[in-house]
């Protein structure tokens, strides 16, 4: 793992798509951090442009791939992990990296995300939990803490919240790990790491949004509430103390989980090098 | 018997036509009564260096196949019903941003869970509008098994060469029938794909507006590096909101189709140059149609069948035009549903004969000798 030892040669802008400049992102927000973090990953792991496919789903999150200079797919809402799956499947030749929001990922998309990471299919996921529906005006997600305001949610959320890692973890996947926007060295290693896995990997970034949460909510300026944030996470290297796997507190950040399941897309790859040429079709 | 000629199933034809027309990727769920078409798909597509996939539900499977299409590669999926409805906002996506790919629906019994088993043809309506907003589609409706493997090919071939959605949509009937079938009887041509974008990379525009509207389309790795997007764009690709380049984006892919209308439109006519009563059904129902209308001959009843082969968009002038020649008094319109395909026969017409309706929607297919002597009252 790369530390600090940033290549010389990062530039944001070469991933960037100028023209689509300025981004519609609201000042501050953490999605903006999340998008630079991978493009620096991108970078580091020395990734062809042309060979890179970014697919995003619908929200602020999804809005993101239209501004990276890659193959990019804005897709629908809740369903980018679907339309990844068939991309790598017929391209295993590209590289696949998707862009979600909470939302997106774990409410409209949730049981596509369990099965992504069944199956293990070489993809990287990168979540952007911002604890709400930017996108849609800041209604109530399925990882908005206990007693957050959301437009839907006027008198304090009162619904339990999803760990996206454990879950991901359980269903299989074969790379995991979380990371403020704060870290932003932290986030660029951990979704090196990502994309280097075979295998599907999931990062889950915990991003700020600050134009609609954080006003909602009193959570001050963005670097406030970035500060905050940072102060609540564990760093997975401690996990040996308390073990509490749920918001609102102790998240843990960095790697999550590991295996080294077999890729889905090379097995089939591999099963059906067996059958070739036995003269499929009429 | 030559090694082409098979007793094959309706479904099974249509995964033998997609592959002999170069598809290669198949993403599907299953669903009675279109399992078939995902379990040949399943047993043939890896011989030939194919991928096939079963998704978690049939949004994931549209999404799959939309994918597989973007990265270049030619792909389908099939269903039926409710599974139909899960696909179309994925379907939306494929028309708007023009991808590619091919839906079998096989109509059963509905709404609902409705008679899984039992055929129907209550999707006439849902494969043209199911899903939102202006969107062209074409869809067709084979009406033998023969039929369901070359009107397969013609749909991978008409999606892959206008960059529009293909719906080959049988009823159960069609789906299960065995028949046999010569697969020499579809002649071999160069396989046919989608007009790939070449030429500069700079300033490239995957939505340019060209001449035949059929913008060529960028293949990830070739370097043009392009966005792909549901929200209406402009021939950039990027999302727009300025209202005449939103009005032309949509508009593009309607006037596409309406400009190759001529290669899309397919029909048979049977017996129709002097009929005074013509028939118009599609499926099982034109099967009865059919043999409704030898027997009605037989018996000295000048009557004939208009078949349209290419159900959307809808071949209307040749309907009128049949119509108009023959000078018949009415038309008569059998279907499995309550009133569809009749609807646009009646708009087509536009009361220049009137359209009669014999509808059935209680499982069973409507027979040669209901449609014959709805024929004979017609004709009193
Ligand atoms: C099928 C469908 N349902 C609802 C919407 C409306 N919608 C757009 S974005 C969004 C939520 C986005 O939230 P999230 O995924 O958390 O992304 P964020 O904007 O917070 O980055 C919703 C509900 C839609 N576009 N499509
Ligand atoms: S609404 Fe929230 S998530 Fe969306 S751009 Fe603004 S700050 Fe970011
Ligand atoms: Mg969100």
């Amino acid at each position: 793992m790369k530390d600090t030892t940033a290549p010389a040669a990062f530039d944001v802008n070469d991933w960037i798509r100028q023209e689509q400049m300025p981004h519609f992102l609201c000042p501050g927000c953490g999605h903006g951090i999340a998008l630079r973090a991978l493009a620096w990953a991108l970078h580091e792991q020395g990734i062809d442009k042309d060979r890179l496919a970014v697919v995003s789903g619908i929200g602020c999150s999804g809005r993101l791939s239209a501004y990276i200079d890659a193959n990019t797919f804005h897709t629908t809402h809740g369903r980018p992990l679907t339309f990844a799956t068939g991309l790598k499947l017929a391209r295993p030749d590209l590289h696949v990296v998707v862009i979600t929001g909470d939302g997106d990922c774990l409410a409209i998309g949730g049981n596509h995300l369990i099965h992504a990471a069944r199956r293990n299919l070489d993809i990287t996921c990168l979540m952007l939990n911002n604890e709400i529906y930017g996108m849609t005006g800041g209604q109530v997600s399925p990882t908005t803490s206990g007693g957050r305001y959301t437009s839907t949610t006027p008198m304090g959320n009162t619904e339990p919240t999803f760990d996206a890692c454990a879950l991901a973890a359980a269903a299989g996947a074969g790379f995991v790990g979380r990371e403020v926007t704060m870290q932003v060295l932290g986030l660029r290693d951990l979704i090196g790491q990502a994309i280097a896995h075979k295998g599907f990997s999931f990062v889950e970034v915990l991003s700020d949004c600050t134009e609609i949460y954080g006003r909602k909510n009193d959570l001050g300026a963005s670097p406030e509430m970035m500060l905050a944030k940072k102060s609540e996470m564990r760093p997975f290297a401690y996990r040996n103390t308390v073990d509490v796997p749920f918001r609102p507190n102790h998240l843990r950040t960095g790697v999550i989980a590991r295996s080294d399941r077999p890729e889905y897309g090379a097995a089939y790859r591999a099963m059906a090098a067996g059958l070739r040429g036995e003269g499929g079709g009429a | 018997m030559s090694a082409t000629i098979r007793n094959l199933e309706g479904n099974e034809a249509c995964a033998l036509g997609a592959i002999r027309a170069g598809c290669r990727f198949f993403a599907g769920y299953p669903i009675t009564p279109s399992s078939e078409v995902a379990e040949v798909m399943a047993r043939e597509l890896p011989k030939v260096g194919g991928t096939f996939i079963q998704m978690e539900d049939e949004i994931a499977s549209m999404g799959a196949v939309i994918g597989a299409s973007m990265g270049g590669v030619k792909a389908m999926t099939a269903t039926s019903g409710p599974g139909f409805s899960l696909k179309q906002e994925n379907l939306g996506y494929a028309c708007g941003a023009e991808i590619p790919c091919v839906i079998v629906n096989v109509m059963r019994g509905g709404p609902s869970t409705g008679m899984p088993t039992r055929p129907a043809q209550g999707d006439i309506m849902q494969a043209r509008w199911g899903t939102h907003g202006d969107h062209a589609i074409i869809v067709l409706a084979p009406a033998s098994v023969a039929e369901a493997y070359s009107e397969t090919i013609r749909a991978v071939e008409l999606s892959e060469t206008l960059r529009v959605p293909v719906v080959v949509l049988l009823d159960e009937v069609i789906g299960h029938l065995t028949e046999t079938v010569d697969l020499a009887a579809v002649p071999e041509t160069p396989e046919v794909w989608r007009k790939f974008a070449t030429g500069p990379r700079e300033g490239f525009q995957p939505y340019a507006v060209t001449e035949d509207l059929i913008p060529p389309m960028p293949r990830p790795g070739d370097g043009y590096r392009a966005h792909c997007t549901g929200l209406t764009h402009a021939p950039g690709g990027f999302p727009t909101q300025v209202p005449e380049v939103a009005t032309a984006a949509v508009t593009r892919t309607t006037d596409k189709l309406a400009l190759h209308r001529a290669r899309i439109e397919s029909w048979r006519v049977q017996d129709a140059e002097d009929a005074d009563l013509l028939i118009v059904a599609i499926g099982i129902s034109a099967r009865a149609a059919r043999q409704a209308v030898r027997d009605l001959r037989a018996e000295g009843l000048k009557v004939g069948l208009v078949r349209p082969v290419t159900l959307w968009p809808f071949p209307e002038d040749a309907l009128r035009e049949t119509v108009a020649r023959s000078g018949a008094r009415a038309v008569l319109v059998p279907e499995m549903n309550q009133g569809q395909l009749v609807l646009e026969v009646e708009r087509v017409l536009a009361g220049r004969a009137p359209a009669l309706r014999l509808n059935r929607i209680d499982g069973q297919p409507i027979t040669p000798d209901e449609i014959a002597a709805a024929a004979r009252e017609a004709l009193t």
